[in-house]
């Protein structure tokens, strides 16, 4: 018996030893797939293995392995799995947070240790001002960018005065800054309110009551969805116009917000109406594969897979020579579904932002680009990067 | 002093909002001496199949009876495979158990519905506003969860005050073996109890669907007030609960609403606005504890 188990034990350990060892590059991928946000995670990975798929399972002519864990929204989960993926798999690339706090515990960690981390989606000002790094790469945008974009264009549309409300942590208290860093006209009401509060009704008594020219909030998903429903059944609509960032605006928050998303003005890097090849291509493979439309979460995710696959072309496939590699990263030698896209010295993007507005017609409720309002926009933070 | 009575409104809404919610915990636990943390999932059940049968046939009548009926058939299933063997146990098998629960029907939501959140418009006859003061128009559906709130409250009243049922259930809740020793079947008497627990919650859930989002993991972020309330009212309390649900509904409500310009007198605006934000959300936990220095059973003991 015990013979037995001997031998089928060293048949199998054979067996394992002499399987072809993977040539592959491995990715390694810490993304949010659980908790009401698990959707964010799950575009940003779509979007990426979408890119994959299109290269016959190879990024810029090189086959890639795809590892995708979820952090569940956890630093210290985030970080655990990094440390798995740098010991155990031995991974050079990595990607695919979408908080900033995860971010936070994660990224600074890595970059030191030597592997490159390209993130597809947050953006914290920490990561963009003094505490750049040279293996840190954003291919999503700064996270104030899509607030400065509003600030920018409720001031142009001629707004007196703006009415703003942001969660009371770290990122709320960004998205205000960088609304006003751009809003010229005046702020009548700036309220913090809890993170991951439903019911809304006392804030939009005071909102009537300050009489806005306009109202301006970031209030990522569900309680944007709380925030509009309540907003439109309050009567509000009707008499002072809503701005916000995208977060609240992505193909699937409108479908759960309905009829009063309508008419609503929102800042974003991208939309799957842009008019360039890279995009009408992309949106349609996206929604031939998974049957929906891409959010801009997908989008970042799309792009992230072709920038790295342009540095893994350049390179042949080496991560391990890491100046040649940054050198790749840094040129952004791909054909972004944004259209317009290169580096600044922080490694973040100098990009176009663009004001859509919701709309309604016989295919549903989906974002129409209003215009341009930033050519080549870069962060506030760069000048304090070293790089 | 009309933006005050609006925000007291508001206050008195999002309390009987809490009630719908905390009575049937508040009953379970009273009655069965059992802790269900899973009580914000039948409140999650009621809303998906609520928005999933609206969005279909765009009845709200029908979907609210579907909604109700799943609910406590949900909670009936769950009493008679998992809760049934735990009243022995301790209340921290209790919560372990049922935190499992969370766990299994968010995922299960996840599964058969996806990630994405559901959308249910408000029924055509409660959308609108009406103008309850000149200048000062109020959603018809928040007067309608107010109403339903009163009706709810006034139900219980009769079903546990004045029926034969209701009487065992009081009876039920103070000696459990004496009530089985007179022949009333205490282990049906149980599952009901809970079962309409399970359709009151999913009640909630049905009337709170159009107003908030329909996602997987929306009854817990309801479910930690819920208990602040029925600490407050004293466990196991109708009465307390309504009283409690109101309590924390217009604490909440107006420190949200008048904080920030009170604090203005007193502080620089930018440190007002986040000091505001700070002690708004701590508001209902100060008035809890306040409240149990001087009465550590809760207004209401049972």
């Amino acid at each position: 018996m015990i013979s037995k188990f001997v031998c089928s034990s060293v048949v199998a350990l054979s067996v394992l030893m002499a399987a072809p060892v993977s040539a592959a590059v491995k990715i390694g991928m810490i993304t949010t797939l659980t908790t009401k946000a698990g959707y964010l995670g799950e575009d940003i990975r779509d979007g990426f293995k979408l890119a994959i798929e299109q290269g016959g399972g190879k990024l810029g002519n090189v086959e890639v392995e795809l590892m995708v864990e979820d952090d569940g929204r956890k630093p210290g989960k985030g970080r655990q799995i990094a440390e798995r993926y740098i010991k155990s798999d031995k991974v050079k690339i990595m990607t695919g947070i979408v908080f900033s706090n995860v971010a936070m515990a994660v990224v600074p960690k890595v970059v030191k240790d030597d592997v490159f981390y390209i993130s597809p989606n947050a953006g914290p000002s920490a990561l963009a001002g003094k505490g750049c790094h040279e293996n840190y790469f954003n291919a999503a945008w700064q996270n104030d960018n899509l607030h400065e974009v509003m600030g920018q264009y409720v001031t142009d549309a001629g707004f007196k005065s703006a009415y703003i409300l942001a969660p009371n942590y770290p990122a709320g208290k960004d998205a205000l800054a960088g609304f006003k860093r751009f809003y010229k006209g005046k702020v009548v009401g700036e309220v913090y309110t809890k993170l991951g509060q439903s019911d809304y009704a006392a804030e939009l008594a005071n909102l009537r009551s300050a009489k806005p020219d306009a109202v301006f909030f970031f209030l990522p998903g569900g309680m944007g969805i709380n925030f509009l429903k309540q907003y439109s059944q309050a009567g509000l609509n009707k008499t002072t116009p809503v701005f916000g960032p995208a977060f609240s605006f992505d193909a699937r928050i409108l479908k759960a917000v309905g009829d009063a998303a309508v008419g609503v003005h929102n800042g974003s890097q991208w939309n799957f109406d842009l008019d360039n090849s890279a995009n009408k291509q992309f949106v349609s493979a996206f929604k031939a594969k998974y049957g929906r439309m891409p959010t801009l979460y997908a989008s970042q995710g799309y792009d992230t897979a072709n920038l790295i696959g342009s540095a893994l072309k350049a390179t042949g496939g080496e991560p391990q020579n890491m100046a040649a590699f940054r050198k790749a990263l840094e040129k952004a030698d791909f054909d972004s579904v944004r259209g317009n896209f290169r580096f600044g010295n922080n490694h973040h993007p100098v990009q176009d932002l663009y004001v859509r507005e919701v709309v309604k017609d016989s295919t549903g409720i989906h974002n129409k680009t209003v215009k341009k309002v930033f050519s080549s926009h870069q962060d506030a933070y760069a000048a304090n990067c070293k790089l | 002093m009309l933006l005050f009575i609006e925000q007291v409104l508001n206050g008195l809404q999002l309390g009987f909002m809490l009630f719908l919610l905390s009575a049937g915990l508040t009953l379970v636990f009273g009655v069965m001496n059992l802790i269900n943390l899973a009580h914000g999932s039948f409140y999650m059940v009621g809303a998906y199949v609520a928005a999933t049968v609206m969005q279909a046939s765009g009845s709200f009548a029908l979907a609210m009876l579907v909604a109700l009926f799943t609910a406590g058939l949900c909670g009936f299933l769950v009493e008679v495979i998992v809760l049934r063997h735990l009243y022995k146990r301790d209340h921290l098998d209790q919560v372990l158990a049922t935190f499992g629960l969370i766990l299994f029907f968010n995922e299960g939501t996840r599964m058969i519905w996806g990630r994405q959140p559901l959308f249910m418009q408000v029924p055509e006859l409660l959308s609108g506003s009406i103008e309850i003061f000149p200048g000062i128009p109020y959603p018809v559906y928040r007067l309608v969860i107010i109403v339903a709130g009163l009706l709810v409250a006034a139900g219980l009243y009769l079903l546990i005050n004045h029926t034969r049922l209701g009487m065992r259930i009081r009876a039920g809740a103070s000696n459990r073996s004496m009530i089985a020793a007179l022949g009333v079947n205490i282990r049906w008497l149980y599952s009901l109890v809970f079962a309409l627990g399970a359709l009151l919650a999913g009640f909630a859930g049905v009337m709170a669907a159009p107003v908030f989002a329909v996602e997987s993991g929306m009854g817990e972020s309801i479910l930690i007030l819920t208990f602040v309330v029925i600490v407050i009212g004293g466990i196991g309390s109708v009465k307390g609960a309504l009283l409690g649900a109101l309590l924390v509904g217009l604490v909440d409500t107006l420190g949200r609403a008048f904080l920030p310009d009170l604090l203005q007198w007193m502080f620089v605006s930018s440190s007002a606005n986040s000091i505001a934000a700070s002690l708004s959300s701590m508001g209902i936990y100060l008035l809890m504890a306040v409240i149990l220095a001087f009465k550590p059973r809760g207004l209401f003991p049972a």
